[in-house]
């Protein structure tokens, strides 16, 4: 079956990466280079590299010298941290990890509509999310829920258990609102039929989880105070109390039958089609179940799925188009768009998603027609940075194969360089992975 | 003529050596503005500035239009440029006729590359960036990018407001056209464009008028620019929708409309500056003398320039006209060209900004065979 697969190197780019960067080198085997980058670790990107203890006494500040719009520590953190997260797609040699990072983020989407995840949202992505893009998902599922910003976002630094010590004193009480979309969201989904009281259980169960703000270190603490006491019943299985109590729950969730055929199907439907095949389901899960749920292995499993090399099944979200336009061109430091803005106006800005399921994952969420005449503008904007070059070399570049010939002939016969690039930039195969 | 505080210090047309490189200084601009507007895809010089008193043209081009606006018996002006015509009226308008640069090429990208150089190769500068750099100064490129027109070792700003990247009907009738076959972007560019008030037609391709006034806006931020004491004095803008391969009777109106707008909207917003300065309109070549099978031209040679302000020597046409004629036209199919787009700009320079001979040649270099038309600045 391998051998019948057209492993085309742009499409590899294309759909596994960020989009060829000007004339970055072709790998010769594109499976192997794909598969390499799930291999080695990310270099250090952000200097200095995000912090929760760093995002987190921004916070502090902020909330004791109340400042005015535009002042906000945590804010220029975050605008800082995020520009150089997006910097730091344009010049990845691991484009493919760095789409892991991206799905994997979306997937435990924190959004800045909450605000006071603000200065650790790209701590979140550094912390909780990076290091664990090829690991075991257990331990992503664990460095997510005590995370700060997962904390604070699903509320649960506030929840209470009702018996706990704090909760009888001052009648405080349970928030649900991290253990539902846990257990929605992030690992098993509906389809393994818990109930309300399963969803109940794991609030309880996750009572203490909660964030340090004021003293030192900040960060996440287990507060015993507020721990809802006693062995609780999730899904029929017992767990203790305490904080390890969490951590046993956690772990069997990840390691569900129902997480697995859930992120296996999110994870092709990113990847591969929109609609994913049946088949391309039950292989990554298989080896999700296989490996104990490592994603380094789910992703493998990706990259040699024959359907994963039909290409242009997918649409590019705006933050995909935006960087594979930039890195199509290679424009250098210092002479880039501010990608930060541009990805908002075109209706997807960064680490701000509307609610706690994350980004749409399907064309047809991206491609009302104002969404597309905006990034066809756009797209005319920026073509403006091509300068004196040569637009159907870069096309040829940035497309390779998948270049359509009603896009050359377009490019060839338009009035200017500038309006062959936008029209490169507006072709279905370029807004398309 | 006004001698900038710098050039009376350093002496006109001195010689002065910066960074290893031998420059001839001319004056600084001072209060005289210099604009140059690119038509991007060659605008077709023989509708818009119709020399219909040629016994040739209607063979070529059939009946003469209605309503051309009068320039002195021979050629008519494009009716849809009012507002230059009554700087024609008011001596402020000056046509340049079969005229074209130096390069016999008709590639837009070649073409626009040479024009922009200033000869008949490519070049990494630009010769307006290399004009401003014999005179010193602030130059300012007026849109989204720094055209090559405009890029060289001098400094130049770059301004352009928020959200008038968009692109003209035609590019986007070309996108519609080139994606209808992608069954989720096709459809949901047509919707878009319906939505934004483009009728059926123009889908298909047929030319539509644009309501939206991108360039006319750009031009009048540019002049507002260009009036302030300590603003830039020498800018550069664009303008596309000239590449008219179809139905250019109708195609031609809407490009033409904003540019008139825009030349209005750019006096206007300059104020008294308006008398001390003059705009360069080019285009990278013209279009064929015949009309194709399509009611529209191909990629032809000699067009028509444009230069206006209070500073010209307007209210005429400016040609050695070729004529039309059996045997006349160039390789049997183009406006021949008379006169050198460089000798135009070199007037200009010369007339208006002040530059020497010596400046002139590192603006232009190897264009010494090409003399500055005379008498284009009042």
């Amino acid at each position: 079956m391998m051998n019948a697969m057209d492993t085309n190197p742009t499409h590899a780019m294309v759909r596994f990466g960020l989009g060829r960067r000007a004339a970055e080198p072709l790998p010769a085997d594109p499976i192997a280079w794909l598969l390499g980058q799930l291999h080695t670790g990310d270099t250090p990107r952000i200097d200095p590299p995000p912090s929760t203890q760093a995002g987190l006494t921004a916070l502090r500040e902020d909330r004791v010298n109340k400042p005015q719009p535009g002042q906000s520590k945590a804010r220029a953190l975050f605008v800082a941290q995020a520009a150089a997260e997006l910097e730091h797609a344009l010049t990845t040699p691991a484009p493919f990890r760095e789409r892991l990072v991206w799905f994997w983020t979306n997937h435990f989407t924190v959004s800045l509509r909450r605000g006071e995840c603000t200065g650790v949202a790209c701590a979140f992505i550094e912390e909780a999310i990076r290091p664990h893009v090829t690991g075991p998902f257990a331990e992503m599922v664990l460095a997510v829920m005590r995370h700060p910003a997962m904390l604070m976002y699903l509320d649960n630094a506030r929840s209470v258990g009702p018996a706990s010590i704090a909760g009888e004193r001052r009648n405080l009480g349970l928030n649900e609102n991290l253990a539902r979309e846990c257990m929605e969201l992030h690992t098993v989904s509906p389809l393994a039929g818990y109930t309300q009281a399963d969803v109940a259980a794991l609030a309880r169960i996750l009572t203490g989880w909660s964030i340090e703000v004021q003293g030192e270190p900040k960060g996440f603490v287990f507060r015993p105070r507020t721990h809802e006491p006693g062995t609780k019943m999730l899904m029929g299985h017992r767990f203790p109390e305490g904080e390890e109590g969490g951590v046993a729950a956690l772990r069997f969730l990840a390691a569900h039958p129902s997480a697995n055929r859930f992120l296996a199907t999110k994870l092709v439907r990113h990847f591969v089609a929109d609609d994913p095949a049946a088949g391309d389901i039950r292989r990554i899960e298989t080896v999700l179940r296989d490996t104990n749920g490592n994603l380094g292995a789910a992703a493998a499993a990706l990259v040699r799925l024959e359907s994963a090399w039909r290409p242009a099944t997918k649409l590019r979200t705006p933050r995909e188009y935006v960087v594979a336009a930039v890195r199509a061109l290679d424009l250098p430091e210092g002479n880039r768009p501010n990608m930060m803005g541009v990805i908002g106006a075109l209706g997807e800005p960064f680490m701000t998603a509307p609610a706690p399921n994350g980004w749409p994952d399907k064309a047809t969420d991206w491609s009302a027609p104002e969404a597309v005449m905006r990034r066809i503008d756009w797209a005319n904007g920026f073509a403006g940075r091509l300068g004196p070059r040569d637009p159907v070399e870069i096309a040829d570049l940035a497309l390779g194969p998948l270049l359509r010939p009603a896009t050359l002939e377009a490019m060839r016969r338009a009035g200017s360089r500038r309006d062959a690039f936008t029209l490169m930039l507006a072709s279905a195969e370029f807004q398309r992975r | 003529m006004i001698i900038g505080r710098r050039a009376a210090l350093l002496g006109l047309s001195a010689v002065a050596t910066m960074g290893g490189a031998s420059l001839a200084l001319a004056a600084a601009p001072g209060e005289k503005r210099f604009v140059v507007v690119i038509q991007r895809g060659a605008m077709d010089g023989m509708a818009v500035v119709v020399p219909h008193g040629d016994p040739g043209l209607t063979a070529l081009r059939g009946a003469t239009p209605e309503g051309l606006l009068d320039l002195g018996g021979f050629y008519g002006l494009h009716p849809a440029l009012a507002g230059l015509h009554a700087m024609y009226r008011a001596h402020e308008l000056l046509p340049v006729h079969a005229v074209a640069g130096p390069y016999r090429v008709r590639s837009h990208f070649e073409a626009q590359d040479f024009l922009e150089s200033g000869a008949d190769h490519r070049m990494t500068s630009g010769w307006l960036n290399r004009a401003v750099g014999t005179m010193g100064g602030n130059a300012l490129a007026v849109g989204v990018s720094v055209p090559l027109l405009l890029r060289g070792s001098t400094q130049v700003g770059n301004w352009a407001p928020h959200g008038m990247a968009e692109p003209p009907p035609d590019l986007y009738a070309a996108i519609a056209a080139m994606n209808h076959t992608d069954p989720l972007i096709g459809p949901a560019i047509v919707a878009g464009l319906k939505e934004r008030g483009f009728s059926n037609r123009a889908l298909m391709g047929e030319p539509q008028e644009t309501n939206r006034n991108a360039f006319p806006a750009l031009a009048a931020a540019a002049g507002g620019m260009l009036r302030a004491p300590d603003g830039p004095r020498i800018a550069a803008m664009e303008i596309g929708g000239w590449d008219t391969h179809t139905a250019q009777a109708s195609r031609l109106t809407g490009p033409l409309k904003q540019l008139d707008s825009g030349m209005v909207a750019l006096k206007t917003a300059l104020g008294d500056a308006w008398k001390q300065t003059i705009v360069l309109i080019m285009t990278e070549f013209g279009r064929t003398a015949r009309l194709n099978g399509t009611g529209g031209t191909d990629h032809g040679t000699a067009g028509v320039a444009f230069v206006l302000g209070g500073a010209v020597k307007g209210g005429r046409v400016q040609a050695d006209w070729p004529g039309l004629g059996p045997g006349k036209l160039f390789e049997d199919r183009d406006l021949a060209p008379t006169a050198d787009l460089r000798s135009v700009a070199k007037g200009l320079l010369a007339g208006h900004l002040g530059l020497g001979a010596p400046a002139l040649e590192q603006v232009f270099p190897g264009s010494t065979g090409t003399p500055p038309m005379r008498g284009l600045v009042g």
